[in-house]
């Protein structure tokens, strides 16, 4: 079947499954992070081939700031800016960072990370919710990285965070999903959008997010860190909408035994 | 007379009436969209040409770049 033979099916699909963050509605559920990549070209072609609408940059000493445009080649795709507070380890910190982010990229919007171990890049849950608090009273809308626990991400939602953003296995290890009945019931506790956070190694790995009722995907080094960024940048859009398909769609409950899918009455005498 | 302080954690000094304005014009290394904290708060852009620096400030010159 070719793309175009599936236009109709996915404008449906579509209609009848929105996605929005904070009333920006969104048709692609892949927000991707960019560093990692080699060169502003190999990251306009990974832009596209994903195509995300939404995807995540950060400030640096300006010293240790390559030359060229990065956001002249994201304004050219079209994509929306959410910047990070990466390596920040304190609230105060990530407040900071959230503040200057808004002043360089002319968005109220954050991805928001606290870390509390250098080693595991885990969000430290004290100072996240301290930051996320204080950032939504300052009007941000805040998309936190947070862990896979249900509570935690309850109370980022109770606090006013426009997302919730666990991660499926620490930042760049690529190990999947590793407690996937936690992200699901993280699904169950808030209202606001799932974003599935770090972890991701491969397509399956974004597929089953979706599955497990995720909102959407975001993920940086599974696709700048592959031998070939473009293609698994292609590669996680096909996970991204298959997973979600298939959680609409309604898996089948899984058994112990076999059960034939073709009929026995009427079968033959052949022995 | 110059003011002694810090741009990115290098010790550094300009003359007395520096604003935070020239120094992004010195500092910014060919970016635009720079972002600027002044002893952990922001500047914002519209008050770079008013603020000036002073003894012992921290300055931090920030650019876009590539994060995850």
């Amino acid at each position: 079947m070719s793309t175009s033979d599936l236009a109709p099916a996915l404008a449906r699909e579509e209609a009848t499954d929105p996605f929005a963050i904070a009333g920006q509605p969104f048709t692609s559920r892949l927000v991707l992070g960019t560093g990692g990549l080699p060169s502003l070209e190999v990251l306009e072609r990974v832009v596209r081939a994903s195509g995300t609408q939404l995807v995540t940059v950060a400030l640096r000493r300006v010293e240790a700031v390559p030359g060229g445009s990065m956001l002249e080649v994201l304004d050219r795709c079209g994509v929306r800016l959410l910047p990070n507070t990466a390596g920040c380890m304190t609230a105060r910190e990530a407040v900071l960072a959230a503040r200057l982010g808004r002043e360089a990229f002319g968005t109220d919007w954050v991805k928001l990370e606290v870390i509390g171990d250098e080693v595991t890049l885990l969000p430290d849950a004290v100072e996240l919710v301290d930051a996320a608090e204080q950032l939504v009273a300052e009007g941000f809308t805040v998309l936190p990285y947070t862990t896979d626990d249900p509570v935690l991400g309850r109370r980022l939602a109770d606090v006013g965070c426009a997302a919730v953003m666990p991660l499926g296995s620490p930042i760049g290890s690529g190990l999947g999903i590793r407690n996937p009945h936690s992200i699901a019931l993280l699904r169950e506790a808030v209202d606001v959008p799932v974003v599935l956070d770090a972890g991701i190694g491969t397509a399956s790995d974004a597929a089953l997010a979706m599955e497990l009722g995720c909102d959407a995907v975001l993920l940086a080094s599974a696709v700048t860190r592959a031998r070939d960024p473009e293609r698994m940048a292609l590669a996680m859009r096909q996970a991204v909408e298959g997973g979600r398909l298939a959680h609409g769609a309604g898996r089948i409950p899984r058994r112990w035994h076999a059960q034939a899918s073709t009929a026995m009455q009427g079968r033959p005498e052949l022995g | 007379m110059t003011v002694p302080l810090t741009v990115n954690g290098v010790p550094a000094e300009f003359p007395a009436g520096t604003t935070v304005a020239t120094l992004v014009a010195e500092r910014n290394g060919g970016h635009d969209r720079v972002a600027v904290a002044r002893n952990s708060d922001v500047v914002p852009r519209s008050s770079w040409a008013t603020t000036e620096l002073s003894p012992g400030d921290r300055l931090e010159v920030l650019a876009p770049t590539a994060g995850g």
